[in-house]
């Protein structure tokens, strides 16, 4: 078993290291290093300063009473958050299936191997501090730390118990629903949610022996999953990646954009078919909530440039979210539609007139907005169509220099897949000038100026649209070869 | 006409192609024969100006490929499924190339009829996305699109791997008569000597980048290629 691991974990190592955009990618896998460390520390931050925090919030409460009874909360939340993340790498253990190792080896690594993933590492930092900061302030050691150990089971067990529920759309309805009907309760102060699970998990504080609650309840999970497992390590079982029914729609309302139409009608079929494009749909619209994280508050309402920010963000979050990887969503078909009777021209009017869309739709839905003050709506409306005149042809410009596949059908959530340098690069000219250029009006002159002068940098851009898309499509012929190259190579 | 003059490709150093003079008529059948790593795919991939020549040049009807794009109306290819458009439907995608290839969906209908048997039924009304087919029947879907407008030029890259042979059968047909028309010129490419020699009226083969044989094909052609393999 251990040999075995042994062979495993080099395996790993050799997919890492030899992967061939290695070199290429190095920097981005340390930026999401860094990302990692810098979770993990704050966590560990965090854990160690609640103590202190609820101290000084609820004087009069014990802290371990306050945390055990949100404690309920954590579990549903991370339920939530696990179904949508988390899958059991199932497909990992193709290739050991002909070989000679026995079933329940494979399933026991590959169970044991989840049992280490970064999703149970969240919780154990987070009571690790907690608790050493528990027994410096003179709580019983042994308590604390079978506590300790009865929070990592937990969070263990939600680890094995989603795999059990996760291909069943009703339990996730039923977490969700259960998470928020205790929150509207407790909120409303119609039943005391806390107060009833309070007890159940502060007794794993009080009771030291009741540990063994949530360690029965792990080697149970998992046992469910290993039965399971076992039984289905077969390519036509649950190795096998569900397919979806084709559904056919002919979309022949885009006939009336003329010679678009074709690729206007491919695109939406490329967003609505694939999960992660879909996702970014949904992104966008939720971050037209983004505002009222600042409208709402004074300091930020009156500070010009920071509505200039939102404004730019809110209008253009489609915009940068989809265009940023134009043309890579069309990778893995690249080299048929450059061989393909296909006027490039044609190819990225489409994709310009799907962001305009997306635009005009972002503005109407921040128009509410207005109800903050009219100056949060004059510079939406300046900053749509910024985005629309400059920030268009900014990011299909800046795409001819992707040339990172995306494979379309892996999942949205914590994908870097396409990311590469360029991506960062975007960012500063499509959020940071139009704000620069907005602030430097807005100070020496009055926000009027500012929204005036998006505006005309907006309708200058529109005016030149044609010109500027002649040269972007000069651009794409000539990076054509990068492109297609580029393209061909999977895993990135 | 296509030809090719001192058409050359190198990757960091290495020969991968190297061409002194390739013409190929209007109208004829031809076939690219070798082993792996031969140069067939770069020809083709060449031809079709999705990488650029290290020297020289292709010319298809009068077009140098990597200078203009006219030639695009008139070609169409199959190289491998990258050429297919995973999300879509093979309906959805033979109706998509047909609107680039100006084709309306009657006609594209039309063609596909004439393929129901090549299909066999796996191909249309499958509720499925291309993504979801075999390898086989993906490859089925990806050739015929290429048959789609009319094209002067067809280029299939290893168009009778990974079929099962009741389809394999059914293409080399289609090719034939495909390659009876005058006025289309057929560019295949096959690890399958068999194939090759019946469907192809002339028979180029390539070892390591360069043209070792050039042969009309006669009854002895597959002999003479099983033999130069073979040794």
């Amino acid at each position: 078993m251990l040999s075995m691991l042994g062979h495993f974990i080099t395996l790993q190592r050799k997919a890492f290291f030899r992967s061939s955009s290695f070199g290429k990618s190095l920097a981005l896998k340390l930026l999401m290093g860094f990302f990692a460390v810098y979770m993990l520390v704050a966590l560990l931050f965090f854990g160690g300063a609640l103590y202190f925090i609820l101290r000084k919030l609820l004087p009069d409460e014990n802290p371990m009473w306050v945390v055990s009874q949100y404690m309920v909360y954590w579990v549903l939340a991370e339920l939530i958050l696990r179904y949508f993340i988390q899958k059991l790498p199932v497909m990992d253990i193709k290739p050991f299936l002909v070989l000679p190792i026995s079933k329940q080896k494979i399933s026991h690594y590959i169970l044991g191997r989840s049992g280490f993933s970064v999703y149970n590492l969240l919780a154990f930092f987070f009571a690790l501090p907690f608790v050493v900061v528990l027994i410096m302030n003179g709580y019983p050691a042994l308590n604390v730390l079978l506590w300790f150990v009865g929070v990592v089971a937990i969070a263990l067990s939600i680890n094995y118990i989603n795999f059990i529920i996760n291909k069943s759309n009703v339990a996730l309805i039923t977490i969700v629903g259960l998470l928020f009907v205790f929150f509207v309760l407790d909120y409303f102060a119609i039943l005391p949610v806390t107060t009833f699970f309070g007890p159940i998990f502060h007794g794993l504080y009080a009771y030291p022996w009741t540990v063994l609650v949530p360690i029965a309840l792990v080697v149970l999970a998992y046992f469910i999953n290993f039965k399971y497992l076992v039984k289905r390590i077969y390519l036509d079982a649950s190795l096998k990646a569900k397919t979806e029914t084709a559904k056919t729609s002919d979309l022949t309302w885009t006939r009336r954009f003329g010679d678009i139409a074709p690729f206007l009608q491919l695109d939406l079929k490329l967003i609505w078919r694939n999960k992660r494009t879909k996702a970014q749909v949904f992104i966008s619209l939720l971050f037209v909530l983004y505002g009222l994280f600042f409208y709402t508050q004074d300091m930020y309402v009156k500070m010009m440039p920071m509505l200039c920010f939102l404004g730019v963000f809110m209008t253009g979050i489609f915009l940068t979210n989809f265009g940023q990887f134009i043309p890579a969503w069309d990778s893995a078909y690249y080299s048929m539609l450059m061989s393909q009777n296909i006027p490039l021209r044609k190819y990225l009017d489409s994709k310009a007139g799907l962001i305009t869309f997306s635009v005009a739709v972002m503005f109407f839905l921040t128009m509410p907005y207005v109800y903050f003050g009219w100056e949060a709506l004059a510079i939406n409306f300046g900053s749509a169509i910024y985005n629309l005149g400059v920030n268009i042809p900014v990011i299909l410009f800046f795409g001819s220099f992707n040339k990172k596949r995306i494979e379309l059908d892996k999942s949205p959530f914590g994908n870097m897949q396409g990311t590469s340098g360029t991506q960062f690069l975007i960012i500063l000219p499509v959020l940071g000038a139009p704000i620069i250029l907005f602030s430097i009006f807005y100070f020496f002159f009055s926000i009027e100026i500012g929204v005036l002068v998006l505006c005309l940098f907006g309708i200058v851009g529109l005016l030149f649209r044609k010109t500027l898309l002649d040269k972007i499509t000069e651009q794409y012929r000539s990076r054509k070869y990068n492109m297609i190259a580029g393209f061909k190579e999977k895993d990135s | 006409m296509i030809k090719a003059t001192n058409l050359s490709k190198q990757y960091g150093g290495q020969q991968v192609l190297d061409i002194e003079t390739l013409e190929i008529p209007k109208g004829q059948s031809f076939g690219l024969v070798g082993n792996n790593g031969a140069g067939k795919t770069t020809f083709f991939s060449l031809l079709l100006d999705l990488i650029p020549p290290s020297s020289g040049e292709i010319e298809n009807q009068g077009v140098k490929v990597n200078k203009s794009e006219d030639w695009k109306p008139f070609t169409s290819s199959f190289i491998d499924e990258s050429f297919l458009i995973g999300y879509l439907t093979p309906e959805e995608y033979f109706y998509f190339v047909g609107d680039l290839r100006g084709v309306n969906k009657a006609d594209i209908d039309a063609l596909l009829a004439q393929f129901s048997d090549f299909f066999h039924g796996e191909i249309l009304g499958q509720k499925k996305y291309l993504r979801d087919l075999s390898k086989g029947n993906q490859k089925k879907a990806g050739i015929v699109a290429s048959f789609i407008g009319n094209p002067a030029v067809v280029i299939l890259d290893e168009p009778f791997a990974n079929l099962d042979p009741t389809t394999q059968i059914r293409l080399k047909g289609i090719i034939k008569e495909l390659a009876e028309r005058e006025d289309v010129t057929v560019l295949v490419s096959s690890h399958d000597l068999i194939h090759v020699t019946e469907v192809c009226e002339r028979i180029v083969v390539l070892n390591k980048g360069e043209i070792v044989k050039d042969i009309t094909t006669s009854p002895e052609t597959l002999k003479e290629l099983e033999s130069f393999f073979g040794a």
